[in-house]
């Protein structure tokens, strides 16, 4: 017999946890939970707090390498970039919220991604996002382009953090279910990063930033649940964020973190109090005791319940060294931020919380955290299609056109309609962002003539078509694009945004695609050192396509050695490196141009990918190459458009061989770079090249103003161009 | 010359300006808190950088128009010594009064960012004397709120004055007459939207701004 506290019933207990995991709070508890208690569990178990479906997955990534001081587990991940100083960076979802409130949703989920970061005691230096949206014609997709945009750019530009690239794609999958990744990257002395283990009992509780409201309540459970038609009366649980205060809240933990007046530090994100608490005296093995009486509220007759799940922005818990209290008021009242000591640390093991005299909550600490639930969900393998190769398709009618279609498509279409939004370039420290022509996104460490590179990439259709090879190829284009701008590719964060889990099928594609990045990840050294699960992308039954995000981030010793591919100029000798089989199966192309999704993936032969980019990146230090461009969706038209429009240069290529044209021209064989190189190290380069045992392969001339193949095909780039800048605008209903 | 960047809560291009002019002068300016109510003593030249000072409620500038430290900073303009504003702080110049016009949303209602070309109008100014008159530069810009407006006789006298000290050659916002950047009257205020504090190195952003730190500050 079911056991409910006074005031629960079945249908409140149902609302907060599935039975089984309601009859494991009552054993832990050794009574029934009231409602604050059933609240603190239902959040701490919900999928995003807990991740009780992909746990078991997860711990199949390799987390652990030379240069990674902290992997998954806290706020986010750290690597050694040497000389003392360390990257942070995280990746986060906000997917759920971005699609009910695309302005709100899109700006919290940069102010949370931001927190995570900085809560390390790093100061953010560059953000990032991954954006997928519906079909272009989808009714919705204009105003969630429009919103998410303006969120991003609204929260990104007043905190004072340069957003220096990201990725978007439009596909039908996404028209129920948009996916808003933002990434955050920092800086701080390796010697002084701030952890949310540390607390030991009897310091101070100390929360600062914002008062807490009521928004936000149970987001992390509305995050964990598909959506239906009635979603849009979700509306009420999606944050309000405020840049302004978390620019202030920024540099008021900066200079606090300068003291030695902290013992940990967690921000509140998800799950606000209850989980940013749990995590500290989890990590810390020790009791909390705190007086809700004491914490900063906006509104009046706030209930326990409220302001344990509220998810209000811009507010974070320190628990300090005792006595060091009136450092941190002195700092946060010079801010204007709320500061109050809430309660303090204990011996007990528990989690004890007092409001207006009563004590309102009462739960064992270990077994919240360690007790969650976790699922060993049944799955299924994807069944393979057949690969499709140039042979079996008919050659286009007119390249000239197939071209400009492909340029002009919603996947490799200019972007400029929105990074124009994005400040680019606050912190003066921007040394590549999406306006330049370089396949990741560089940012010079502050004082130092060292540049971090950045990117974001995944192609959710090979994901959706062979989740292994889908995996693979996420992890080794991260790892290409780095090496492309003259990086050391160092370590990954991820972004897991997959449908419902309880889905056969659905957990399947969660568990190849990590397969497949953790096949990458090992055999390049690119181990995962953060990351974020977002499950339960569905809506009416309709999962959107796997698409585990890879932000990748590498480190380019010496800014003057960085790659781009505009410099281009005529006379230059065009190369490919890499070997083209001519693989069309789930590429652009074929959707494009035969209205088909269908075939296998390009494979993803990871030791070609590792030789061929290493071979790169030395000739890159060396000095022996002018531009460089990484070949992936649209193969090497679209590549050679792209080099040719960033460097206002032509570029005249010649096929030789049994490769049907269009094989050569679209296929999205992997490993492969497009290179420019001066006449007079071109020789040079292939020797060099020919004893490396990589393939590198002579195939044209760059001059003109046009990109022309076999002296027949002839685009100019101002056709290019113009096709290639004109389809946001058009989207957006702003074309001139 | 001493300098002092003014820093309000939420302006976010103060290390920038700083890291300008310590690059033109050798020394760090001074940054002086908004609730200061005096600058440092014998302070030459104040800066106002961008940012979203006070988060731009209300209207961008207008609460950081009238915070503590704007009376010392109406006072030093007023003793004819240089004032600089630029984006945010533009705005806040003119909101207290120092500059004529007024800042509106940009034409296109979107936060535009990008490298934007400009052309000097007036080189024999103390801001702009490192340009030629007429050369072309490049400047990053980065705002929402940088349309310039003010009335036809106002707009004629800037001009005739040669008030008009930037003008942009691919108008991003709808400002009248392309006006990218303007003095006052007697040539020692001076506000732009454009960051020159951004564009002091070859290598990141282009260094077309460093004549103006240079022409200031005087070490070109």
């Amino acid at each position: 017999m079911t056991q409910f506290a006074e005031g629960i019933t079945q249908e409140i207990a149902d609302t907060h946890l599935p039975r089984d995991e309601y009859e494991k709070a009552v054993e832990i508890l050794g009574r029934a939970p009231n409602l604050v208690e059933l609240g603190i569990f239902s959040v701490m178990w919900s999928e995003h707090c807990s991740y009780k479906s992909s746990r078991v997955h997860l711990k199949k990534f390799p987390v652990t390498g030379e240069k990674v001081i902290q992997g998954p587990g806290e706020n986010a991940g750290v690597v050694d970039i040497g000389d003392g100083q360390a990257c942070i960076f995280k990746m986060e979802s906000h997917n759920h919220p971005s699609y009910i409130e695309p302005y709100q949703g899109a700006a919290t989920g940069v102010g949370g991604i931001l927190r995570d970061v900085f809560t390390m005691g790093a100061r953010p230096i560059a953000l990032m996002n991954a954006l997928r949206f519906g079909a272009p014609d989808h009714p919705k997709t204009r105003q969630l382009v429009s919103g998410v945009v303006a969120g991003i750019g609204g929260y990104g530009n007043c905190v004072g953090v340069p957003t220096v690239g990201g990725e978007t794609n439009f596909h039908a999958g996404y028209n129920g279910n948009i996916l808003v990744n933002a990434m955050a990257v920092g800086l701080a002395d390796a010697d002084k990063i701030f952890y949310a283990r540390g607390a030991e009992p009897g310091q101070p509780i100390v929360y600062v930033g914002s008062k807490t409201g009521r928004d936000g309540i149970h987001g992390a459970t509305m995050a964990s649940a598909e959506f239906d038609d009635e979603s849009d009366e979700k509306r009420p649980t999606v944050q309000v964020g405020d840049p302004f205060v978390e620019k202030k809240l920024i540099e008021a933990c900066l200079e606090l973190m300068a003291t030695d007046a902290i013992a940990a530090v967690q921000d509140m994100g998800a799950a606000g109090l209850t989980s940013s608490s749990v995590e500290m005296a989890g990590k810390g093995q020790v009791g909390l005791l705190m007086d809700l009486d004491k914490v900063p509220q906006r509104e009046d007759r706030m209930t326990a319940y409220e302001m344990m799940l509220s998810e209000s922005q811009e507010r974070m818990l320190f628990i300090l060294k005792p006595g060091k209290e009136q450092i941190a008021y002195d700092i946060f009242n010079k801010w204007e931020l709320d500061v109050a000591t809430i309660g303090e640390t204990t011996d007990s093991g528990r989690m004890v919380l007092t409001h207006n005299g009563e004590t309102v909550c009462d739960i064992p600490l270990d077994p919240l955290a360690e007790d969650a639930p976790m699922y060993e969900r049944p799955w299924a393998r994807a069944i393979p299609e057949p690969a499709v190769m140039a042979d079996e398709l008919s050659q286009p009618k007119d390249y000239e056109e197939a071209i400009l279609t492909l340029m002009v498509s919603p996947d490799l279409s200019s972007k400029r309609w929105i990074w124009r939004q994005y400040d680019r370039h606050v912190m003066a420290d921007t040394a590549a962002s999406s306006e330049d022509p370089a396949d990741a996104a560089i940012v010079r460490v502050h004082g130092t003539n060292k540049g971090i590179a950045i990117t974001t990439d995944c192609t959710p259709r090979y994901c959706e078509n062979h989740p292994i090879e889908g995996g693979k190829q996420a992890v080794a284009e991260a790892w290409r694009n780095l090496t492309a701008v003259g990086a050391d590719p160092i370590a990954i964060t991820d972004c897991m945004n997959f449908g419902n889990p309880e889905k056969d099928h659905i957990m399947g594609q969660f568990a190849e695609c990590v397969e497949g990045m953790s096949e990458a990840c090992k055999v390049l050294d690119f181990p995962v050192v953060s990351g974020n699960v977002s499950l339960y992308n569905e809506t009416n039954g309709f999962a959107i396509p796997p698409t585990p995000a890879v932000g990748g981030v590498g480190l380019i010793p010496d800014l003057s050695k960085r790659m781009g591919f505009g410099n281009v100029s005529a006379g230059d000798i065009v190369m490919v490196v890499g070997d083209t089989e001519g693989h069309l199966g789930a590429s652009i192309y074929l959707r494009v141009m035969e209205n088909r999704e269908d075939g296998c993936p390009p494979p993803v032969d990871l030791v070609v990918e590792k030789r061929n980019g290493d071979f790169v990146r030395e000739q890159i230090r060396s000095g022996a190459i002018k531009a460089c461009h990484d070949l992936s969706d649209g193969g090497l038209a679209a590549a050679a458009s792209e080099m040719a429009m960033a460097s206002g240069t032509g570029l005249n290529l010649v096929h030789e061989g049994d490769l049907p044209l269009h094989g050569w021209l679209f296929g999205e064989d992997q490993a492969r770079y497009l290179l420019a190189v001066d006449e007079a190290k071109a020789k040079a380069l292939r020797a060099a090249a020919r004893a490396a045992g990589v393939p590198l392969h002579v195939i044209g001339i760059a001059g003109g103003e046009a990109l022309t193949i076999n002296g027949m095909i002839d685009v100019s780039i101002a056709d290019l161009k113009a096709v290639n800048e004109s389809f946001m605008p058009t989207l957006m209903g702003e074309a001139d | 010359m001493k300098s002092a960047v003014i820093v309000f809560p939420g302006s976010n291009c103060d290390r920038d300006a700083a890291m300008a002019i310590e690059k033109v002068t050798g020394t760090a300016p001074a940054m002086v808190w908004h609730q200061e109510t005096e600058l440092p003593d014998g302070t030459d030249f104040v800066m106002l950088p961008g940012g979203f000072s006070y988060g731009d409620y209300l209207r961008c500038g207008a609460m950081a128009g009238v915070s503590h430290i704007i009376p010392a900073v109406k006072a030093h303009a007023e003793a004819g010594k240089p004032v600089l504003g630029v984006c945010n702080g533009f705005q806040i110049l003119i909101e207290t009064g120092l500059l004529p016009g007024a800042l509106m949303r940009n034409a296109s209602l979107h936060f535009v960012c990008e490298k934007s070309p400009l052309r000097v109008e007036n080189a024999n100014t103390q801001f702009t004397s490192g340009y030629a008159t007429n050369r072309e530069i490049v400047i990053p810009i980065a705002h929402h709120d940088g349309n310039y407006f003010a009335d036809d006789a106002t707009l004629d006298r800037l001009e005739g004055e040669g008030q008009v000290l930037f003008r942009y050659q691919n108008n991003p916002n709808g400002s009248a007459r392309d006006i990218a950047g303007i003095a006052n009257e007697r040539g020692n205020v001076m506000g732009m939207m454009p960051h020159p504090e951004r564009a002091i190195d070859l290598d990141h952003g282009g260094s077309d701004g460093l004549a103006l730190f240079e022409s200031l500050l005087g070490s070109a």
